[in-house]
């Protein structure tokens, strides 16, 4: 956990009261909606179908139990008693009040959350692997550089006003956690030869109507100049981003008009000419900021307790188990992922009873830290596997037991026309659908790894370009529709979908997505070969022929 | 336009001329980067002070040899949402020296004050006259920075590493 000194507490107040400030000055008139909207939108909050929505940072996705109790705190006071958790670590509420937005800012602000920067042209949240600081193998926790580009880019003076908004992710394992290729930025953490810890730097990836999965512009960059590397590129981007055309201001446009070695020369230039930067990081400016991380005093305990033996007698522990208990870098403790997806369910929702419960089981089992993940799942980082059981009850009596993680129910998806007014068609509805169609946990099982993503309209946030099977509703004749595509993923091995046909009526798509798994199940050749996997040997032609052959 | 310089409303002593209007022989006149780029010898030549306004569609590296000749740089902000002057702002005075008066034009509201004072802007055009009467406020409203940038505040981290230092010296 990173805790906050007097320093970062008194910003976040400073900011609360110019938020305060800039919203009794809307209120009274003073500042036109045009004026207001920018400011609004640097604090997070959206004008959507029914109401404002308010998006709040959780950095890097850790929160301690006390912070979880405070975004509780804010459903139950301040909307309708339940949150959404979203592909960018954040939270979203859905029914907040304009006059008492300040409150719940202000609420957040004691115990260190806040939700500057989750919206408008700026830089946004910087997300991290949800599995920091104990995934096996991990070179280095991403969360110390996450944390020190996190305070980077807050309130910066000269990059508030950028093109677009423009976001970051970092990881420090093989396996990408964080979809650092769908970034605007994308850092990937190692070592070179010397053994000094720098950042493949990655630039150009996004999603949206014009897909793109970054790429590497710097294959190392050293840690201590992070900073002042970053700032060369928010520089080009800021002065040649185009800014005439919303659907072309995102860096990924210059990147792909330049091409990638014109846009990595103009980096190099203007990094070049900062010469030494006031932003280069010393050892001691990072082990403080290391320092103000605490990591838990773990036991020294055994590899197979007593308890989990006895528990593996009980099938449907085992199955949840398997599901969602994922291995620690510490000999006798488990990572354990929360599903928000149960059966028929809004994906990424959890109610303020659920939070505040599983802020008590943090406490309990988890040295008092949760984490959230991309995928719209909560992860409790530290469980002593003779726990587990235990743990596995209690979430199993609280709806948060769902042994669905990475199977083909733990759907990804957008808000959708049920809230967002940018949205063409409905996700969650097909996504409650899905979740029912693919209720049997055995069958679940037997499919195996399959992420399917919604997204209501091309903006993407469900980011379906990147699912292995993606949905993106569009709007035909006043009727939502929707296009299928297959093949995506948002991992080390990042691609985009391909189209597998015509897009389908709203009816249609559950059984579409049936005869999909149903023509993989088919081909695949083995039992261990996934969807994805299939997918890229045999390509699109033979799952395109299952689903139109009889529409 | 109500113009605030270094903190305090100031009058604006300088005359905007437009493009083909006729130069008065002297008093302070502001120019176009246009008209200033066709003769900058012969205008710099002029008695009475000069400035030039730079648009933010312009590398400033065309300004650079005449900076320590001209008495204000002028930049533009076409809409408040258009951020691109507070780079030219940073690279005018952290990289390029520029020390006289460097003003931020157009669409210059009190929300974005502090940033451009950060940048390295010492004069402001306010939009509005309720905006120039809380300046006051708004630039003392906060008192911790994360950046380094050339106003010389100090950052977050830098009085972290501070304070250590005498903790350790304690």
């Amino acid at each position: 956990m990173y805790a906050y000194d007097e320093l970062d507490r008194t910003l976040l107040n400073e900011r609360v009261e110019e938020f305060r400030d800039q919203v009794k000055r809307r209120l009274s008139g003073e500042l036109t909606e045009d004026e207001f909207k920018m400011l609004r939108l640097q604090n997070g909050v959206y004008l959507q179908l029914h109401a404002y929505m308010f998006r709040v940072a959780i950095p890097y996705g850790t929160l301690s139990s006390k912070q979880l109790r405070g975004l509780a705190h804010v459903a139950r006071t301040y909307d309708r008693g339940y949150g959404h958790f979203t592909t960018r670590q954040n939270i979203q509420y859905n029914w907040i009040k304009l006059a008492e937005l300040p409150d719940a800012l202000a609420s957040l602000a004691e115990v260190g959350i806040h939700s500057m920067q989750t919206s408008g042209n700026n830089t946004r949240n910087v997300t991290s692997d949800q599995w920091a600081g104990v995934a096996p193998g991990e070179i280095e926790d991403p969360r110390i550089w996450s944390e020190l580009l996190r305070q980077y880019t807050t309130l910066h003076p000269e990059f508030s006003f950028l093109p677009r908004k423009f976001k970051f992710a970092i990881t420090a394992s093989a396996h990408d956690r964080a979809a650092i290729k769908i970034h605007d930025i994308g850092l990937r953490l190692h070592r070179n030869a010397q053994g000094e810890i720098g950042f493949e730097v990655l630039v150009g990836g996004g999603l949206g109507r014009t897909p793109f999965i970054a790429k590497t512009i710097r294959p190392f960059v050293h840690g201590r100049d992070l900073l002042s590397y970053v700032e060369a590129i928010l520089r080009v981007y800021n002065q040649y981003g185009r800014r005439d055309n919303i659907y072309k201001a995102r860096i990924k446009i210059l990147v792909h008009e330049l091409g990638v070695e014109k846009f990595a020369a103009e980096v190099e230039e203007e990094w070049r000419a900062m010469g030494e930067s006031a932003l280069t990081l010393d050892d001691g400016v990072i082990e403080e900021i290391r320092s103000r991380f605490s990591y838990p005093a773990y036991e020294k305990l055994p590899h197979m307790p007593e308890e989990l033996k006895k528990a593996a007698q009980v099938p449907p522990f085992e199955r949840w188990r398997r599901n969602s208990v994922f291995t620690h870098k510490v000999q006798g403790y488990s990572i354990v992922t929360i599903s928000l997806k149960p059966v028929g369910a809004p994906p990424g929702d959890a109610t303020a009873e659920q939070m505040d419960a599983l802020a008590d089981l943090a406490d309990k089992y988890s040295f008092g830290e949760i984490r959230v993940g991309h995928e719209q799942n909560l992860a409790l980082p530290h469980v002593a596997k003779r726990d587990l059981p235990a743990l596995w009850k209690a979430l199993d009596k609280l709806g948060l037991a769902t042994p669905n993680v990475n199977l083909v129910s733990d759907i990804i998806a957008c808000p959708g026309l049920d809230y967002c007014s940018l949205a063409n068609a409905r996700s969650i509805p097909i996504a409650q659908e899905l979740t029912r169609r693919f209720a049997n946990p055995d069958t679940a099982e037997l499919i195996g790894r399959l992420h399917i993503n919604i997204s209501g309209c091309i903006n993407a946030c469900g980011h379906h370009h990147v699912g292995h099977i993606g949905i993106l509703g569009v709007e035909k004749n006043g009727e939502e529709f929707y296009q299928i595509t297959i093949g995506g993923r948002a991992d080390e091995h990042a691609e985009l979908g391909m189209l597998i046909g015509p897009a389908v009526p709203y009816g249609e798509v559950a059984d579409v997505v049936e005869d999909i798994v149903e023509a993989y199940l088919a081909l695949r050749e083995r039992p261990d070969e996934l969807f994805v996997d299939t997918v890229k040997r045999l390509g699109v032609e033979p799952f395109k022929e299952r689903v139109y052959a009889t529409r | 336009m109500p113009l605030v310089k270094n903190g305090k409303t100031a009058t604006d002593i300088f005359v905007h001329v437009a493009d083909g209007a006729q130069l008065p022989g002297d008093g302070a006149v502001l120019v176009s980067a246009a008209r200033f780029l066709e003769d900058p010898e012969g205008m710099l030549k002029r008695a009475g002070k000069l400035g030039v306004i730079w648009p933010n569609n312009r590398d400033v590296d065309d300004l650079v040899p005449y900076l320590d000749r001209l008495a204000v740089v002028a930049l533009v902000f076409p809409t408040f949402r258009d951020g691109r002057a507070y780079s030219q702002a940073r690279l005018l005075r952290e990289r390029y020296g520029y020390d006289g008066e460097l003003r931020a034009t157009g669409q210059v509201l009190r929300d974005q004050f502090m940033f451009m004072l950060r940048a390295g802007f010492d004069a402001l055009e306010a939009k509005k006259q309720s905006d120039v009467e809380a300046f006051a406020l708004t630039s003392k409203r906060y008192s911790v920075f994360y950046q380094p940038t050339g106003d010389g505040r100090l950052t977050a981290l830098h009085r972290r590493m501070q304070q250590r230092h005498s903790e350790s010296a304690r």
